[in-house]
């Protein structure tokens, strides 16, 4: 039974892939370029050298927190779609901490404290589209993209506004932090190994709790059955804002990040689109822990590797983005596909 | 014996030599260079005007060759960073970086730390005046500031409302600088050309909050075009990266309104534009890209800060001039002319306009009557002019 479900989700993912594949390459066959070509260097581009698969690390990490948030809310059947506006709200918590830490003596507290500001921020950004759920009736998909428009407003009136750099007014971001305020990284790293083990303790801790805790257990049950719940004296809702700060706050920690060790400064779009890409993954992964990370780091690996297009092969830059879009759009009929056969009599 | 080990010795060194001159030879050859643009490499604007740089480049130096990257910025490539994407030039071969936007320059002296064999030129930037480049990082601009007085210039004596728009893009020294200085020349022909009283000239700065349109970030750059066409202003002078200004005022022009634009950076900017383009101020970055290039293949590298002027006796040579101007066929030819003294009088010095007295925006004095501006004091305009409308910071 559970190797027929391996089964057939790696039949799904080999679908998504020889669709986006085939996609990709009618479509570069089209202007004329070598599609295989452009698929050696997507992958030199990415995996090509230690140097480049630490940038795509440093798309790995934030990508795959955001997804294994989105996981804890997805267990209790919700549909945290927030998730890109808690990693906005996690910037803007981290930063305002890290402002604070400007002329400090100890910069690692300000760090550490800037991840848990912004943790925190986010956490309580999710808590709120939970609450407008199980108090207000508003369906979390739309709390969660109104609250995406908010944050993003927010983060732009910061800073045009009170964090604005000294006789600039500009949309590009604020003053970037000194050198002490960035995550320390190793030499020859482009990437924080902080970072990068923390987000591996995050994982296993994440398959401990969603598969081995009590927690995790009633998660799952509140997900499958709310109303059943209630008999064994569980509240529902009590869980879901539990599940949903969860995911928030590792959406915040992913913002966090891209503050202290990416862009050492707030910008606009410091969420770099991973949440809505999160969801992606988490959907591509049937919504199981597992496939996460190696999903997040294929999409991460594209990310990087689909720079060399421009560059090697005077490609239109928007290519690359063509390329994600066919991901996104095979995985949606690929799951189409996959309801429409469950629905099928001859499905069980 | 001994001869013939010494004449082993006499060969092996010869060899070693050749070895050595035919290496640095073909590494003279190939000068591999990298081209940061900020936005597309075909925007009919500040980027193109790079790109085109660099592809004189590759015409005036035999052997060079130009990998470009384009829309470096976070809006446009999520999670990119210029240290990033700086590695990926280097590992392709690069030798000396071109980073083309204020946008970059954190990003560029961290890729300067980085790599430190590796030279870098930071266009707009001025971390070589302030001390904070390293060695291997120099700095490039163009004086567009004679560029925007043209521009001020046509637009003053082209407009029939009295009312110019200014498209600005983000607010910093370099922003206010060329509205300040699209001001003056819109000030000198209305009032000395024209003889016009002042108070019925009015100049009116907008800015966006960035060099091109974000869409849900920045103001919309055709929106705030249209705004102004909308509002009497029969003349906008865009200060952004985009036409936007260009396509809306050209648009309306065959709609039936009586409007222009002066768009800027790009020498081809106003071909799309043939009824209401007044002439375009273009930067010309290929001669100052071989000078610098140059400087480095023959060792000759510095630090430096290079605010490059148009070359007076031709500001149109694409082999000396920084800044040029090309007049639209919008111009009619008594404005042309006229265009044409006042390029003479700024050439010869007749006509200076960052003169005295002139005050800042708040009222308090920019220059005393009689000084005139240091390069300094330009550079680091803290506001803009009073008689201009808009926020200065």
């Amino acid at each position: 039974m559970r190797m027929q479900g391996l089964k057939r989700h790696l039949f799904e993912i080999g679908l998504i892939l020889g669709m986006v594949v085939l996609f990709t390459t009618l479509l570069l066959s089209l202007v004329g370029a070598s599609p295989l070509e452009a698929f050696s260097h997507l992958f030199a581009g990415s995996l090509g050298s230690w140097a480049k698969f630490s940038r795509v690390l440093n798309v790995w990490i934030p990508l795959t927190l955001c997804s294994i948030g989105l996981l804890y809310a997805f267990r209790t059947g919700l549909w945290n779609i927030g998730v890109e506006g808690q990693v906005v709200m996690g910037a803007i918590g981290a930063t305002a901490v890290l402002r604070l830490g400007l002329e400090a003596s100890h910069p690692l507290f300000y760090l550490l404290a800037a991840l848990l500001m912004g943790m925190a921020f986010a956490a309580l950004w999710a808590l709120f589209a939970g609450w407008l759920k199980v108090r207000g009736g508003v369906h979390e998909i739309f709390a969660g993209l109104g609250l995406n428009f908010v944050a993003m407003g927010f983060v732009l009136w910061v800073i045009f506004g009170p964090w604005k750099r000294d006789g600039i007014a500009s949309m590009s971001g604020t003053q970037p932090f000194p050198l002490e305020l960035w995550f320390p990284s190793l030499p020859g790293w482009r990437v924080s190994p902080f970072a990068l083990g923390l987000t591996l303790a995050i994982i296993l801790l994440t398959a401990w709790v969603l598969y081995r805790s009590r927690i995790g257990l009633n998660l799952d049950a509140v997900g499958r059955n709310p109303r059943a719940v209630r008999l064994f004296g569980l509240s529902p809702s009590r869980y879901m804002l539990l599940a949903i700060m969860v995911s928030g706050a590792l959406a915040g920690l992913a913002g966090g990040l891209q503050v202290t060790g990416i862009y050492h400064r707030l910008i606009p779009s410091i969420s770099s689109g991973y949440g809505y890409l999160g969801l992606l993954v988490v959907m591509l992964a049937n919504f199981r822990l597992a496939p996460v990370p190696f999903i997040a780091l294929f999409f991460a690996a594209l990310n990087v590797g689909s720079i060399q297009l421009p560059m090697m092969m005077q490609l239109d830059s928007s290519l690359a983005g063509v390329i994600q879009g066919a991901c996104v759009l095979s995985a949606l009929l690929v799951f189409g596909l996959r309801t429409l056969r469950k629905r099928g009599p001859s499905d069980e | 014996m001994y001869v013939s080990m010494r004449k082993l010795i006499q060969l092996a060194t010869v060899a070693f030599a050749t070895l050595v001159a035919g290496a640095s030879l073909a590494a003279d050859k190939g000068l591999t260079f990298g081209m940061l643009m900020v936005g597309p490499y075909n925007d009919h604007g500040w980027s193109q005007s790079h790109y085109e740089g660099g592809q004189y480049v590759e015409k005036k130096m035999p052997g060079s060759k130009m990998i470009y990257i384009d829309k470096v910025n976070p809006a446009d490539r999520p999670g990119l960073t210029i240290p990033m994407v700086v590695d990926d030039l280097v590992e392709k071969g690069a030798t000396v970086i071109v980073g083309n936007s204020d946008d970059m320059k954190d990003g560029m002296r961290e890729a300067a730390q980085m790599h430190p064999d590796i030279k870098f030129i930071h266009i707009s930037g001025d971390d070589v005046l302030t001390g904070k480049a390293p060695a291997n990082l120099s700095n490039l601009m163009g004086r567009m500031v004679y560029g925007k007085m043209m521009s001020g210039y046509v637009a003053a004596l082209s407009s029939k409302t009295g009312k110019i728009g200014y498209l600005g893009p983000l607010i910093n020294e370099e922003t206010r600088r060329l509205a300040v200085a699209s001001y003056l020349g819109a000030r000198y022909a209305w009032t000395e050309v024209l003889k016009k009283p002042l108070a019925d000239l009015k100049f009116q700065v907008s800015w966006i909050g960035f060099w091109f349109n974000i869409p849900g970030v920045t103001a919309d750059p055709t929106q705030v075009a249209r705004n102004f066409f909308d509002t009497g202003y029969d003349v906008v002078l865009s200060g952004i990266d985009t036409v936007e200004a260009t396509t809306v005022a050209e648009q309306m022009r065959k709609e039936g309104a009586d409007v222009y634009s002066v768009p800027q950076d790009y020498i081809g900017s106003c071909e799309t534009a043939p009824a209401s383009c007044l002439g375009v101020p273009y930067y010309n970055w290929g001669p100052d890209y071989v000078k610098l290039f140059s400087a480095m293949q023959t060792g000759n590298w510095k630090p430096t800060w290079t605010w490059s002027g148009p070359d007076w006796t031709d500001i149109n040579n694409p082999d000396s001039s920084a800044i040029g101007f090309v007049k639209g066929s919008a111009l009619n030819a008594e404005n042309a002319a006229s265009l044409d003294q006042f390029i003479q009088g700024l050439g010869d010095g007749s006509i200076s306009l960052f003169s005295g007295p002139l005050n800042l925006q708040d009222g308090s004095v920019y220059l005393k009557a009689g000084e005139t501006a240091s390069d300094k004091q330009i550079w680091y305009l803290e506001q803009l002019l009073e008689g201009m409308d808009g926020a200065s910071k």
